[in-house]
């Protein structure tokens, strides 16, 4: 069963794939003294998947972190489905915020409610239209979806992190969003686990139709699911392009990211 | 932007404690203003109340209720020592049922609510903030002020005259058990003689100044709990600096309502 939205007027400008769903414009933000993010700048449209890479501290997280308009930009812009989300009101920043899915790199599961409460919770508060049995038939679907099917009752500290990362993914996609912003989806999972999740995440891209961002310091998952590869260092993006690219590239931060990853 | 608070204690930058004080009490007073903007704007989160009004309020009944006992039996112990010396027996029922209604009961469920729910509130608010549970409510478009802070709060300003007035029937009845194992008098002799001159306005106020303490608790802890930062330190230091506070604010308020009901109903 499919979601229908309940209100997409935001939207119409990322129904086509031409139009960005994402616009990143100059974007800037320091802490006190420590400049993290430096001018940053590039779209992403439905059906593109941009993949983030960078050391540990180069401000990537803060960036998607501005995109759901969770941190305001100290410059520039972020524009999502033609929302700017450090400037809108927020029910339009509400409105923004129901066609994105997280997936948080901890899964931020909510620890006192089961995972099919999990799933179900953006659903409790934007689908009031749904009965209790169609509820309970979108979560079954959702968590089919993630390979996830039978642990319905399970807690969150009952499952692994892995099974926490699907279920954070089946959460993400309740809503049937546009977008998918995906933090560190494979940090701390094994390599099966996490092959697993960037199978997950493909297929889910090409089902759905996404425009996904997926910051990660593993560039196995990148190579994966990305269809275009930023690398950011000291708050700027140092390359952005297919992975090709990046290997023809005689940059010198650039060779060192490959030449650690493989 | 995000919606939480955004430092860890009240004195915790490298401002003097004076100032850190002041900002702490600024960033309390535009939290107030928020969760207020919130919680009088549908949707209305009914669930999470009901919810919080069983953890918050039905869930300290035991310790509420054995407090409350406690205080009826020393009073009735140390007040029958001293109306015995000065020769005033008679008034000890008098004595521990206006001591235990318009003071004892108050204060204690207060403090016992402070230190049980308050602590609660803290830590697990503190948790989810710490483990980005709060911002993966916020991204999906639901306040976490509205859903958090305000049905606590309102559960914490419900739930206090409702524990208060178990705190005081069980001080009353318990007094009253103490008094009849050292000297028998039958229930409702002691009740009647307890009452006897009694305003209904008398109990009425110190059980609805509660009602304060209920939304001191209820915010202050929820404002430690959605601005900590860090890891387990940071839910350790939220939890009690949430009970600590919530506390020291009950008693202070205590003094300046007790004050302020003696002049509205003298």
């Amino acid at each position: 069963m499919q979601v229908a939205d309940e209100d997409r007027p935001a939207v119409e400008i990322a129904e086509s794939n031409d139009a960005p769903a994402i616009e990143i414009q100059s974007v800037a933000k320091s802490y006190g003294p420590q400049r993290v993010l430096d001018g940053v700048s590039f779209n992403v449209r439905r059906g593109e998947t941009l993949a983030i890479l960078g050391k540990s501290g180069t401000g990537k997280s803060v960036l998607l972190k501005i995109i759901v308009g969770l941190q305001k930009p100290d410059a520039g812009a972020a524009i999502v489905l033609g929302t700017n989300m450090s400037e809108a009101s927020e029910d339009d920043i509400a409105s923004a915020r129901k066609q994105m899915g997280f997936l948080f790199q901890h899964a931020a599961l909510y620890d006192s409610l089961s995972v099919e409460e999990n799933v179900a919770f953006p659903l409790d508060h934007h689908r009031k239209d749904l009965s209790p049995s169609e509820r309970k038939e979108r979560v079954q679907d959702l968590l089919h979806e993630v390979g996830l099917d039978g642990h319905l009752n399970k807690m969150p500290s009952d499952i692994s992190g892995g099974m926490q990362k699907r279920v954070g993914l089946a959460r993400a996609l309740a809503l049937d969003p546009i977008i998918l912003l995906l933090d560190e989806p494979t940090a701390g999972l094994d390599p099966i686990s996490s092959g697993e999740i960037d199978e997950l995440v493909l297929n889910l891209q090409h089902k759905h139709n996404l425009a996904s961002i997926v910051v990660t310091h593993d560039m196995v998952s990148a190579r994966t699911i990305a269809t275009r590869i930023a690398l950011m260092d000291k708050g700027k993006i140092v390359i952005e392009g297919k992975f090709d690219d990046l290997q023809k590239s005689g940059e010198s931060f650039v060779a060192q990211f490959l030449h650690r990853n493989f | 932007m995000s919606k939480t608070p955004s430092v860890a204690l009240p004195i915790s930058t490298n401002s003097s404690p004076v100032v850190a004080v002041l900002e702490w009490f600024g960033e309390f007073g535009i939290f107030m203003w928020q969760v207020l903007r919130a919680a009088v704007s549908p949707p209305y989160q009914i669930k999470e109340f009901v919810r919080q009004l069983d953890e918050i309020g039905a869930r300290s009944l035991p310790l509420v209720a054995l407090a409350g006992s406690a205080v009826g039996v020393v009073l009735a112990l140390q007040a029958r020592y001293s109306l015995v010396r000065f020769g005033a027996k008679s008034l000890l029922p008098s004595a521990i049922v206006f001591a235990v209604v318009t003071e004892m009961s108050p204060i204690i469920t207060g403090l016992v609510v402070s230190g049980r729910a308050g602590a609660g509130i803290g830590a697990e608010l503190a948790s989810m903030k710490v483990s980005e549970q709060i911002d993966a409510i916020e991204i999906s478009a639901v306040d976490p002020l509205k859903l958090l802070a305000a049905t606590r709060i309102a559960a914490c300003i419900v739930a206090l005259p409702l524990l208060t007035l178990v705190a005081s029937f069980c001080g009353v009845v318990m007094g009253w058990v103490a008094s009849t194992i050292v000297e028998p008098i039958a229930l409702m002799r002691f009740i009647n003689t307890g009452f006897k001159g009694a305003e209904f306005k008398d109990f009425l106020a110190p059980t609805f100044k509660t009602c304060v303490y209920g939304m001191i608790i209820g915010s202050v802890a929820s404002f430690q709990g959605m601005r900590a930062k860090g890891g387990a330190e940071g839910v350790g230091s939220a939890a009690t600096t949430s009970v600590v506070l919530s506390s020291l604010f009950v008693i202070l308020a205590d003094v300046i309502l007790v004050k302020v009901i003696l002049l509205l109903f003298p």
